[in-house]
């Protein structure tokens, strides 16, 4: 691989991956045809994103031949080598990305004012592939603005806030901060903002909805695109279903997908068989807790029936992406009808960690499909980790 | 002005007499040095001389020429006393340092000899403070033994392309590396840290370098923490030569200007950290 980057393009590439150490540790890095996919993901695989940049963006862009080049690198590291994003544009002329695999390494090269050049070479890890996959023109509601609007309203909730609410009715949206249920309403703040229809580019209503995400990983985007002046479309459907905030142009598309939190009841009601098998045990309060990934799964799993429907789920993510293009095609919308997943028993997957598995889908065969590429009928059902206190 | 009206009879007593009109063109110097509580100063006819040194490996040198001071006063050929350079520091900035033009500090500093304190008076706005301060028996500074006649490769570049690379150095990496060479990659500092590691390269005909004279290729590493202090120094400066001998030794020397325009320097010596084969 062999990239090169010029001019004020450097100071975007430095944004991007600023805005994406948002969101988790690890930066994945995938070359592909359609341009250089970078992505991340949190650690409770609730949040992820992605940027594409089109060989165009790069002055001269090279990909491995003949395989499919992966890796995984810190992301300290990776910001190491664009530190001070203010001088970024006046002092750097180009950046050079060059792959070694022999010495799993990727160099980075930044040639600078005054003849000064700084080279960093950071290892990587091979890696998995990230790609979450949701369908995002299918959901009802999608609504396109300019990132200043979502910049002005954001900054009227509290930097510890943690998650937002998102409703929409025809001809408006309300933001307001999510309060626990449990937490003691009189002590409670309570913000809620209201922005009509005509504030947006495009204000596009199907079903009254409300959801719930967590307000810290959306800050990443905003100040990207705040930067960037792109305007910013936002997708959601029903709460459990992520919520998909886009950005593109000609030659960048990003995308951050974040899990909504999800009506609970509604899923065990309607699920005669997750009535069946027993409710897995809270998970600790203390939510670092690995276990936590299990509980989600188990919990959420309205879905196909399988070998191990009761115990937790040991295996992590990386399992889960094996190649199965057509595991995941025929899964329904609704949690009570997705008794009928046949083709996924026969996938010999179980269903624990399906929830994963319809987050991140598998890898797509070689005729790489972008992951903005709606992969039909797919439903992701991604639930926030907050989920679990109830 | 309150510190002129001291009697004549007063200074006779002083060996050592320094007078600023602002005392910030001594503690601004102090400060791109103060990595150890303890100063060595060593005042000549020639001007002042103050020291730290970190075990054995390490010495940063400021050089106050008379010519800066409002006057200087010398009654001996070498006076020697070591302070507390914390202490020192607070003293001068005991105004609290406010860069209102026209407003500064004004610095009489006096030392009577062996055994007695160091005495400041420090006068702004017409407020007079006397600052007396303990004195120790001076240590002898480490000589390097770095003449010029050893040097092997030296390069002066604009301090501001140099500030860039230092502030952004991995301080993962235990070592800096630096590589001189008559060619490729002619100056070169490197860091190894956890991430991997980095390389910033100056062309020896970039217009930051003002003078390139490299004979040999040389590679040395220095244990990053000893240099770490250098940035106060290299911040304060507009030029810094880079020199390394035979040894391997480094001697970066800063070329400082102060509020008034006039110059001083600030050098530090690195030992290097290991035997690096000479490639």
């Amino acid at each position: 691989m062999d990239c090169v980057v010029t001019g004020g393009n450097v100071k975007v590439l430095a944004k991007a991956i600023n805005s994406l150490s948002r969101i988790g540790d690890e930066l994945y890095v995938e070359p592909q045809e359609e341009g250089l996919a970078l992505r991340s993901v949190n650690s409770s695989r609730s949040a992820y994103a992605c940027f594409l940049f089109a060989p165009l963006f790069f002055s001269r862009y090279t990909i491995p031949r003949g395989h499919t080049f992966r890796c995984k690198i810190a992301i300290k590291s990776v910001q190491a080598v664009f530190r001070s994003l203010a001088t970024l544009e006046k002092t750097v002329e180009k950046c050079h990305i060059e792959l070694d695999e022999q010495k799993n390494r990727l160099t980075f090269t930044l040639h600078c004012k005054h003849g000064l050049m700084k080279t960093h070479n950071l290892s990587f890890q091979d890696s998995e592939s990230l790609q979450a996959v949701f369908d995002k023109d299918s959901y009802a509601n999608v609504f396109r603005c300019n990132p200043r609007l979502l910049v002005d309203t954001v900054v009227h909730f509290p930097p510890s806030l943690e998650e937002v609410t998102v409703s929409v009715s025809d001809e408006r949206m309300w933001f307001r901060n999510h309060v626990e249920e449990d937490a003691d309403q009189s002590k409670a703040m309570l913000t809620e903002l209201c922005l009509a229809s005509e504030e947006f580019d495009h204000f596009g209503v199907k079903a009254h909805n409300g959801v719930t995400f967590c307000l810290k990983e959306l800050r990443g985007l905003l100040v990207f695109a705040e930067s960037t002046g792109l305007p910013i479309s936002m997708y959601f459907d029903e709460p459990g279903s992520p919520v998909v905030l886009s950005l593109t142009d000609s030659v960048l598309e990003g995308n951050f997908v974040l899990a909504t939190l999800s009506d609970d009841p509604n899923h065990r009601k309607n699920n005669p068989r997750r009535a069946c098998t027993p409710p897995p045990p809270p998970p600790p309060d203390d939510f670092m807790n690995d276990d936590i990934d299990c509980y989600l799964i188990a919990m959420d799993t309205s879905i196909a029936p399988g070998p191990s429907g009761a115990g937790p789920p040991t295996p992590p993510l990386s399992d889960s992406l094996c190649s199965k293009p057509s595991a995941a095609a025929n899964h329904r919308t609704r949690p009570h009808s997705e008794e009928e997943e046949d083709e996924t028993a026969d996938s010999g997957r179980p269903p624990n960690k399906k929830f994963c598995s319809l987050f991140f889908g598998s890898v797509l065969p070689a005729s790489s499909q972008m992951t903005t590429q709606p992969v039909t009928s797919q439903q992701v059902l991604a639930s926030d980790s907050e989920e679990d206190v109830q | 002005m309150p510190l002129s009206t001291q009697s004549q009879a007063d200074d006779e007593q002083y060996v050592l007499v320094a007078s600023l009109d602002n005392a910030r063109n001594l503690s601004n110097l102090l400060k791109a040095i103060t990595f150890k509580d303890h100063a060595i100063f060593s005042a000549t006819p020639n001007g002042l001389k103050v020291t730290v040194e970190e075990s054995k490996c390490l010495q940063a040198n400021a050089f106050i020429q008379a010519e800066i001071f409002q006057e200087f006063t010398i009654r001996e050929d070498s006076v020697g006393f070591q302070v507390n350079l914390t202490v020192l520091l607070d003293c001068l900035s005991i105004f609290g340092g406010s860069t209102v033009p026209g407003v500064s500090t004004a610095l009489r500093m006096c030392y009577r000899g062996y055994g007695y304190p160091l005495t400041l008076f420090l006068e702004e706005g017409g407020v007079v403070t006397v600052c007396k301060i303990n004195t120790q028996e001076p240590e002898e500074p480490v000589d390097f033994e770095f003449c010029s006649t050893n040097v092997t490769n030296k390069v002066i570049l604009q301090s501001e392309s140099l500030k860039e690379a230092f502030s952004e150095l991995d301080m993962t990496s235990e070592v800096l590396q630096i590589t001189m060479s008559p060619s490729q990659p002619y100056f070169r500092l490197s860091t190894f840290g956890n991430s991997g590691n980095a390389h910033y390269d100056y062309p020896k005909d970039s217009d930051m370098m003002e003078l390139f004279r490299c004979d040999k290729t040389q590679t040395n590493r220095y244990k990053m923490s000893l240099l770490k202090p250098s940035t106060k120094a290299l911040a304060l400066s507009c030029k810094v030569s880079v020199r390394t001998d035979s040894r391997g030794f480094l001697s970066l020397q800063y070329l400082v200007r102060n509020d008034d325009g006039q110059i001083c320097f600030v050098e530090y010596f690195c030992c290097p950290d290991e035997e690096v084969e000479e490639e």
